[in-house]
């Protein structure tokens, strides 16, 4: 129980928690807010590390809809052009969003 | 990485998009800067932990006077050795006695004390600790190899967005004559959040 650990298991954990230190900081949300939508979305599913960070995600979502009014479908959208994007990028290479085969379609 | 991506071309799992996804959106509405949220993840994998933490307890069993500050106002005085920031705003230290362990817990979710300890570990967060620390904490302690003394008594501190904990544990025999340095170094992180004692010297 005492051996080290990384605070993160993968990019994307250290990505969801830099932009809710980001946000918040930037006045978007209180921190109570956060604690309270997280303890929300956290309930008891978050069995371990891989669980916690995606009820992480879930409460930031459903804060920054809630604050900024983006809709899930919008979140949606982009989250598949990010994964055709990463399919259309050969490997090895940094993933684009302007690399999405559909991106003229769904990119204002 | 949990996953081996050697057979196929680049590809994000759902999670990853919808992190990207989040990002893109935030930052075509100026609301975060890549460039600082870099820094954010730096700060938080490599400087912040609970080196801190040992220093502030390193010092508060070599000083009374400090001992007596972290009592009273356990944020200035934390903030004193410059450690501040997100999540450690209001900061109450718990000493352990001979009478009274502490224990902390977040019930609620997985507040914590970032500028001493940094991140919470795995176990913090799980819902199992998060129950069993409040109805059965001995038994909780004991499966973390902390036995208590007869009649000691175990007090359990649930934190919130408003105030972090901060245990500090009871000086282990035999530290006598040592420098604040090496003191540090026999506190654990187990042992700030009650969990674990101070590691006796060798």
């Amino acid at each position: 129980m005492t051996r080290p650990e990384h605070p993160f298991d993968a990019p994307w954990q250290a990505q969801a928690f830099a932009l809710t230190l980001a946000l918040h900081e930037q006045g978007l949300f209180t921190w109570g807010e956060w604690t309270a939508a997280l303890s929300d979305a956290l309930g008891a599913d978050a069995q371990d590390g891989a669980m916690y960070y995606q009820c992480w995600v879930f409460a930031l979502e459903r804060l920054i809809d809630q604050k900024t009014g983006t809709t899930e479908a919008q979140r949606a959208n982009l989250a598949h052009a990010w994964r055709r994007a990463a399919q259309a990028t050969p490997h090895g290479e940094p993933i684009k969003l302007e690399n999405d085969p559909e991106a003229s379609l769904i990119c204002q | 990485m949990p996953h081996d991506h050697s057979d196929h071309d680049n590809h994000l799992d759902p999670i990853e998009a919808r992190v990207r996804a989040l990002e893109t959106i935030l930052t075509r509405k100026g609301l975060v800067d890549p460039a600082a949220m870099d820094r954010i993840i730096e700060t938080y994998s490599e400087d912040v932990g609970p080196k801190n933490g040992a220093q502030v307890v390193a010092r508060a069993w070599a000083e009374p006077d400090f001992a007596d500050w972290l009592a009273q106002d356990a944020t200035a005085a934390i903030t004193s050795m410059g450690f501040s920031g997100r999540q450690g705003e209001h900061m109450q230290a718990v000493f352990n006695t001979d009478g009274v362990h502490n224990l902390v817990v977040c019930t609620l979710c997985s507040c914590y004390p970032w500028p001493v300890l940094g991140l919470p570990p795995t176990w913090y967060k799980s819902p199992e600790y998060r129950s069993r620390a409040v109805y059965e904490p001995r038994a909780v302690l004991a499966e973390f190899g902390v036995t208590l003394r007869e009649g000691q008594q175990v007090r359990v501190w649930d934190s919130t967005a408003e105030l972090r904990y901060l245990v500090i544990p009871q000086r282990p025999a035999g530290s006598d004559g040592l420098s604040q340095a090496q003191l540090a170094e026999l506190v654990t992180r187990d042992s700030m959040i009650g969990a674990g004692l101070a590691q006796v010297p060798t």
